[in-house]
């Protein structure tokens, strides 16, 4: 696929406004994310940037107006992280609940040794520490065939060498034909252009 | 890119689904004690509190040793689905590709095998405890397999819409309790029969209709459920 903004959307988004509490935290929304977009979205806190990624994913059905359309395989990652303490790392991809496919073990360790987690495959995850636990979570970005990935603040509990390793990952995917959305409250220090979403103004071009 | 893999069957999916729910209760054993525990403990209350007339317990033992199994398993009902909703697996399976039915009957199956069929399969030891007659203990294991699986189908449904709850303790017996009713009530009549001498057939034959209703029914209820609690 070619690399930079192009090809069949993967993600559509007619009309859509959302109400939280009596009060509008978006309205008239619309924008589409082709293959090579990088899009973060930007807003204060409680502006709604989980409440949109929670309904371009899927999990919120109702309390908003408008439509999504999903063309592709997603994954979403949000706050939680997912990760059971009772079962080792391995055993956490291994038997993943988002049953996106089966992995081989060379995969699983291989990706764990990207997060950084060589050597803790078989350690119970609650003996890890609230950043590995993210690690775990975020190793399924290494092993994840979707297009459109959707990450809720995937830089929450991560160390300054993580986080430039995560973002050379994001960039490497858009430019594979993938496309990214994701809220930050930090900047993206990447070699690539960045969308910004601005829940009042939609998608910059 | 490599060669795109695709996503498991749902068969692969629901069997590493019940895995790692059984591997994960295998690593808390105490949660699968507990409810056996339960049911040690207030079997012995009954001769205390009705006194020790092995004639008066004799009668009274189908309808007892089957109010306590309805209790053990509503203690376990809540909490199927609770951990998964704490650290967020449950938002991972509700977008998972394979079809949500199978995968909260996995669930399911897995809560009955270290629940239900566990007390089916002890619950001898406690009919013995309060001199249930020895021709009824085949009856009271077989309707204890078929109604548990059914208890905990029925509970699910309790805990799939109770699980956004800080405590849904009180509200899921309230909900799932009248629901539990006709499996108690064709649960202890074989029991009963049995004793008497009378065959149990019948009335297993209902619990079995009961469990197909229930297999057929509860995971539709307890997707949607899920997916309510999920949203909110």
């Amino acid at each position: 696929m070619p690399p930079g903004p192009g090809g069949e959307a993967l993600l559509t988004v007619v009309a859509l406004c959302l109400e939280r509490g009596g009060r509008e935290l978006f309205r008239d929304l619309a924008f589409a994310v082709r293959p090579g977009q990088l899009v973060q979205i930007e807003g204060a806190n409680g502006a709604g940037k989980t409440s949109l990624l929670r309904i371009l994913a899927g999990l919120s059905r109702y309390g908003y107006s408008g439509s999504v359309a999903r063309h592709c395989p997603l994954l979403y990652l949000g706050h939680l992280s997912a990760v059971k303490a009772l079962l080792t790392p391995r055993e956490n991809l291994a038997w993943h609940v988002a049953g996106e496919s089966s992995y081989s073990r060379p995969q699983i360790d291989e990706a764990l040794a990207k997060v950084g987690l060589y050597g803790y495959e078989d350690v119970p995850s609650h003996a890890l520490s609230a950043g590995q636990h993210r690690r775990v979570n975020l190793a399924r970005l290494y092993l994840s065939q979707c297009p459109l990935w959707l990450l809720d603040e995937p830089f929450t509990a991560i160390d300054k060498s993580g986080v430039a390793e995560l973002e050379l990952l994001l960039v490497e995917h858009v430019r594979r034909g993938g496309a990214v959305v994701l809220t930050s409250h930090q900047s993206l220090q990447v070699a690539y252009q960045v969308q910004i979403l601005s829940l009042s103004e939609g998608l910059a071009a | 890119m490599t060669v795109p893999r695709t996503p498991p069957g749902t068969a692969a999916f629901c069997l590493a689904l019940l895995r790692r729910q059984l591997t994960l209760a295998a690593r808390r054993p105490i949660e699968i004690g507990n409810p056996l525990l339960f049911f040690a403990m207030v079997v012995a209350l009954f001769p205390l509190g009705l006194g020790p007339a092995p004639d008066q317990l004799t009668g009274f033992a189908p309808g007892i040793l089957w109010i306590i199994a309805l209790l053990s398993s509503l203690l376990t009902s809540d909490t199927v689905f609770r951990s998964d909703f704490e650290d967020g697996s449950l938002e991972q399976l509700l977008l998972a590709p394979q079809p949500l039915f199978m995968s909260v009957l996995a669930y399911i199956c897995a809560h009955w095998l270290v629940t239900g069929l566990l007390l089916a399969l002890v619950s001898p030891v406690f009919a013995l405890m309060i001199k249930l007659p020895a021709a009824a203990i085949g009856a009271l294991v077989a309707s204890l397999l078929l109604g548990t699986a059914v208890l905990s189908l029925v509970g699910g449904i309790g805990a799939a819409l109770t699980v956004g709850l800080k405590r849904g303790g009180m509200l899921i017996s309230l909900l799932i309790l009248p629901f539990y009713m006709p499996v108690l009530i064709f649960g202890s009549a074989a029991v009963q029969n049995a004793t008497l001498g009378i065959p149990a057939a019948p009335y297993l034959a209902v619990l079995g209709a009961l469990l197909c209703l229930a297999i057929a029914l509860a995971p539709l209820a307890i997707a949607a459920g899920l997916r309510i609690s999920v949203d909110a």
